[in-house]
């Protein structure tokens, strides 16, 4: 059996890898202070009418989040079910390896 | 035989990446393609490529669970994955937000055919509630996200073990297969709607340019990402692995 315990040098690369992560979301919002940095879902219909001025979509959604707030929770719920599930996989890992030894 | 279609389809999406690369324009585009934004005709060609992976998939989920049920947990590990990472809407250098779609780890584990099918509940799932893509487009959303950003993970997982050290390739490959999924994305709607003076060419400048931009940093980060999963998995999951038949660390 594997011992769970990281060594140094890499708890020392995740830390670093981690910081990289965050550092790649973040430094783009000081690089342009004006922008709400939208999903650029508007801006390809745009582009779809520049091209093909004449065409209609052909099917709507069968339903919508209602408005912005309603849209986010959904997302965060998206994230947290599955963040909740890896969570409970390591945590189920952790516990089989503890009792294993 | 098999293979050879799948490195063929590999160099293909190289040349398209480069070629994306050389042009410059700029127009955001989302990742997936919105409902009722294909034509009939091609929604149903997509599906029509879909399809065959799906059927596979589904067979190979069903044979993993048969043969090595203990890698379940794994299986809905690798979903999850995907599930948090194509919520998560990151800033990008260009002013503009994009989401990674965490499919390289399930490829990585299950390989292409199995990941298209959970690559696919995600889509569903993003069609269904959150008017994000859509149904009558699953097919060619599932085409980008879900078989094509998985296959080119695949190949460079293959291509490269022990090529490289073992973190630099899972890098590669999801970082590549992000980068993948946004390229076949816009040749989807470049076949869609060619430009009416430059037609494919043309529309595909429009369309895909800006992935060169606002996807990189994205890639960057879901590579990143995979490979802080994976080594979380090498040291906490090795049996699951090994019964996947991967090489120990």
């Amino acid at each position: 059996m594997r011992t769970p315990q990281t060594p140094p040098s890499r708890r020392g690369l995740t830390v670093l890898l981690v910081a990289l992560v965050i550092a790649l979301a973040v430094v783009p919002l000081f690089l342009h202070p004006g922008s709400e940095f939208g999903g650029a879902d508007g801006q390809a219909e745009g582009a779809i009418a520049e091209t093909a001025p004449d065409y209609q979509p052909w099917f709507s959604p069968l339903w919508a989040p209602p408005g912005g707030e309603t849209e986010s929770l959904l997302f965060a719920l998206q994230a947290a079910i599955g963040a909740g599930f890896i969570g409970y996989f390591f945590g189920v890992k952790r516990g089989q390896h503890k009792g294993a030894q | 035989m098999k293979r050879k279609t799948l490195v063929n389809a590999l160099g293909c999406t190289l040349a398209l990446v480069l070629l994306q690369i050389s042009i410059a324009d700029a127009r955001p585009l989302q990742m997936h393609i919105m409902e009722g934004f294909l034509p009939l005709g091609w929604a149903i060609f997509w599906f029509a490529v879909a399809i065959p992976f799906w059927v596979i998939g589904f067979r190979r989920i069903r044979a993993l669970l048969a043969e090595k049920p203990e890698t379940r947990l794994l299986l809905g590990l690798a979903g999850a994955f995907t599930f948090v990472l194509s919520a998560l809407k990151i800033p990008s250098v260009t002013g503009s937000s994009s989401h990674p779609t965490g499919t390289g780890l399930g490829a990585i584990l299950f390989g292409p055919a199995a990941m298209s099918i959970l690559g696919t509940i995600v889509l569903l799932f993003q069609a269904l509630l959150l008017a994000h893509g859509g149904l009558t487009t699953l097919g060619a959303n599932a085409v980008s996200m879900a078989i094509a950003g998985p296959l080119v993970a695949w190949a460079i997982w293959r291509g490269l073990q022990g090529r490289l050290p073992e973190g630099w390739v899972v890098f590669l490959a999801a970082a590549l297969a992000n980068l993948a999924t946004y390229v076949v994305t816009a040749t989807q709607l470049a076949l869609a709607y060619p430009d009416p003076a430059g037609g494919f060419l043309a529309s595909l400048a429009k369309f895909g340019a800006i992935f060169a931009v606002t996807q990189i940093p994205l890639a960057i980060s879901e590579g990143i990402l995979t490979v802080l999963i994976f080594n979380a998995l090498r040291s906490s999951a090795p049996a699951e692995l090994t019964a996947l038949g991967m090489k120990g660390a």
